[in-house]
């Protein structure tokens, strides 16, 4: 299992992220990729969305990256992940590039469910062999917090506000893991910044996935929240412990928590920590804090039917090979220039019909 | 003087073949067997895309046909492998392009030497799948070259040029390779194949600088403030003005192979003329075939070709057109509310752009018959055609909005 020395030791061995970048105070964003990068051995290289991310580490002629690193527009990282996959394989095979790279696409929530959406999808049914990662700070913080598909239930942001008569964003947010786990693809998790390890335990699952592999990884925006930098990691924590944002995973088809809270904090005390919720206080909006929790209970449900069902799948041998890739080893299988994944694209049906 | 449409004295008959602009377009990219070639169907294109699959199936080239969900997704994945270190070239048309625009303006700007082949389909609304340029104009500002084939054996020529044009160090930009839908992806007329190995050798290996898979890291694609994006765009135009004497070089060398010299203008019996048309595309063999008749009755008409659209060869266009008075535009495109692009391009190059008459032709694959551009020069000859607004060729009709 990694822990906190092994990855800062990595990190400190092969610096490829910062310092020299313009996030915020409390911003989530950085480690999240600090916690992914440090988790992946050998090459990396990384495609970025238009976004916070991208806007705050590459202000020409500085950089934050020590990877190569492309970034070409808002909509199309996985398109171009795409390109270079395929580009990868080509110099492979005529032996131009001989080490194995590992590809990581870093989008926000704008990118990836919204504007990004249909380029990530073509890209997952394609079965190109990439790690996205999706940093879920659900808005389009980078042009002022404006609401994405992201945006939950009665948050307000400046284009949802709440106000006399609005609760804010009137809609519940998009589900796009289930979105993505609906491609079929070997690997796709939720996972959260203030669960570093449990991120870097996926990430590292998310490296051996023959094939794509998503993460969905909550992160924090003190100015698009409405919180103090120094809680980003306690506001995070909340999500995870109310269940409003479950940890869990989905291995070829199967899903899984990864983490069930002792005892599920009323969702209330994550909303109250943060600015975006404040209205829904002022103005006696009960109902739609009572709408918010009952989101959150029933999606906890599901998730939990769907953990038990899929349980059995766990303790068998196929399930136990992904159980073996914890740690760090540097004797990884190479990553690109192998043959796509066959297995489980071929025959995904086993795993739906447990799935019922 | 007699034209000979396809091919010079000596011509060896037997390497002849007969094939439509799209096969002569798929038969270079064949030739070239670029690494990565991502792509999206679309009339005209489409005979581009399957034949080059079709190749790749029977194992006569390498290339990685990447069938992706969109032209948006078909350029930028094409920027990412061109970037990577992989030669990519992909092929579209209208919407298609239109779809794409966003990032060809990011692949000039990211120096990405993607060879773009184009059908050239007008653009919705209404829908039509039929040829006119202004899907091109689209991309006029881009910052990708912009090459307009008259025949098959032109895009077949211009699609091999495109490949070292693009990949010239001085330019690493994006080339787009016009050619007319259907009146030249889908129309068949001989074109003489080069040997496989002589394209291989005259477009040598993909050696992209810098490579983004090849090194420890790199940025590429960075955010720019006011205080830089300025200078980084001007290294970009830069480069673009540079295509004008690179592509000559470039054609220089080509000429080796085929005996064919393209310039970046071709004037047509223009020395002596009074009267000329400029046009680009397939319809400039129509306006060759209307000078040679006119010329038969003694009007002393001539043709200014453009092959290269961008960078525009002002130069070229100003010395040519000098000492000509009566000069109509031909464009294939409109641009509501003022005069249309290559219009505008020709004025912006030339002393006399008050004696200049716009012609707006061909729009949304309307037919434009030989009597019509016969009727434009008798228009030029009368002095019945008044500056600074656009007539429309109708079929054999001059047109003009009533004031
Ligand atoms: C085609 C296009 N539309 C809109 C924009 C403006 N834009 C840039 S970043 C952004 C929001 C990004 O949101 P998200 O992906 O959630 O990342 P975050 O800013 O939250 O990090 C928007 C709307 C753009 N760059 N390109
Ligand atoms: S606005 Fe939010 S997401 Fe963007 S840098 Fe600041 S804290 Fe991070
Ligand atoms: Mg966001």
């Amino acid at each position: 299992m990694a822990n906190i020395k092994d990855m800062a030791l990595r990190a400190q061995a092969e610096p490829r992220f910062g310092p020299g970048h313009s996030l915020c105070r409390g911003c989530g964003i950085p480690s999240i990729v600090r916690t992914v990068l440090s988790s992946i051995p050998g090459r990396v290289a990384v495609m970025n969305a238009t976004s916070c991310l991208e806007v705050a580490t590459t202000r020409y002629p500085f950089t934050a990256w020590q990877v190569p690193w492309i970034h070409v527009a808002f909509e199309n990282a996985a398109a171009v992940a795409s390109g270079v996959e395929v580009a990868y394989h080509a110099l492979a095979k005529k032996g131009v590039l001989s080490e194995p790279i590992t590809l990581v696409v870093f989008a926000g929530d704008g990118g990836t469910y919204d504007i990004g959406l249909q380029a990530l999808s073509g890209a997952l049914e394609r079965g190109h062999r990439f790690i996205y990662v999706c940093y879920d700070n659900e808005a389009y913080m980078n042009t002022g917090i404006q609401r994405s598909s992201a945006t939950p239930f009665g948050a307000s942001t400046t284009t949802s506000p709440g106000g006399r008569v609005a609760i804010g964003k009137p809609e519940p947010r998009k589900n796009i893991t289930e979105i993505v786990a609906a491609h079929r693809i070997p690997y796709v998790a939720q996972a959260a910044l203030s669960h570093w390890q449990d991120l870097s335990e996926k990430v590292q699952k998310a490296y051996h996935a023959d094939g794509p592999a998503f993460l969905n990884v909550l992160s924090a925006c003190p100015p698009g929240w409405g919180h103090e930098p120094r809680d980003a990691v306690s506001v995070v924590q909340l999500a995870v412990e109310s269940g409003y944002w479950p940890l869990l995973e989905v291995i070829e088809g199967h899903w899984r928590l990864t983490y069930r809270p002792s005892e599920p904090v009323p969702v209330v005390k994550w909303l109250s920590l943060q600015g975006r919720f404040r209205h829904l206080f002022q103005n006696e909006q009960e109902e739609a804090i009572e709408k918010i929790q009952a989101i959150i209970n029933e999606e906890w449900r599901r998730m939990v039917i769907r953990d038990r069902n899929d349980a059995p799948w766990f303790t068998t041998e196929e399930a136990h090979r992904w159980d073996a890739v914890s740690g760090l080893p540097d004797s990884w299988e190479p990553r690109l220039g192998e043959p796509m994944w066959e297995s489980f694209r071929t025959s995904p049906d086993a795993s739906v019909s447990k799935n019922g | 003087m007699k034209r000979v449409p396809f091919h010079g004295p000596g011509l060896d008959l037997s390497a002849l073949t007969v094939m439509t602009g799209a096969q002569g377009v798929a038969h270079a990219i064949r030739q070239i067997d670029p690494d990565v070639f991502p792509v999206y169907p679309i009339t005209p294109q489409t005979p581009i895309i399957q034949a080059v699959s079709q190749f790749v199936a029977d194992g006569l080239c390498h290339t990685h046909v990447l069938d992706i969900e969109s032209e948006h997704s078909a350029m930028s994945a094409a920027v990412g492998a061109a970037l990577a270190g992989a030669r990519t070239m992909t092929a579209t048309a209208s919407q298609g392009l239109a779809l794409m625009v966003e990032v060809i303006y990011l692949a000039a700007s990211m120096r990405a030497p993607i060879v773009v082949a184009v059908g050239n389909r007008t653009l919705s609304g209404p829908i039509n799948i039929h040829g006119d340029h202004s899907d091109a104009m689209l991309a006029r500002d881009s910052g990708a070259v912009q090459l307009f084939a008259e025949n098959a054996e032109e895009a077949y020529h211009f699609t091999i040029i495109a490949t070292r044009l693009a990949e010239d160090h001085h330019v690493l930009l994006p080339v787009m390779v016009g050619l007319d839908g259907f009146t030249i992806t889908h129309s068949a007329e001989p074109v003489e194949l080069l040997p496989d190995t002589q394209v291989e050798a005259f477009v040598g290996p993909y050696a992209y600088p810098s490579p983004l898979l090849a090194g420890e890291a790199g940025t590429y694609g960075p955010f720019a403030m006011p205080d830089s994006y300025f200078e980084l765009k001007r290294q970009e135009i830069r480069a673009v003005e540079g295509v004008l004497d690179i592509f000559d070089h470039v054609s220089e060398e080509f000429s080796y192979l085929t005996g064919r010299r393209y310039s970046a203008v071709q004037a047509y019996r223009l020395d002596d003329a009074e009267a000329a048309l400029v046009m680009m595309g397939s319809h400039a063999g129509t306006a060759k075939e209307v000078v040679d008749a006119m010329r038969l009755r003694g009007f002393r008409v001539g043709l200014l070709q453009i092959r290269l659209y961008r960078p525009f060869p002002r130069a070229e266009v100003r010395q040519w057109l000098a000492r000509v008075s009566k000069v109509a535009v031909m464009d294939k495109a409109s641009s509501p509310g003022t005069l249309p692009p290559l219009f505008l391009d020709v004025a912006a190059s030339v002393a006399h752009s008050q004696e200049l008459v716009s012609v707006i032709y061909g729009l949304g694959g309307r037919d434009v018959p030989a009597v019509g551009l016969q009727t434009v020069f008798e228009g030029l000859y009368s002095d019945r055609l008044r500056q600074g607004v656009p007539h429309y060729l109708v079929g054999r009709e001059m047109e003009q909005e009533e004031d």
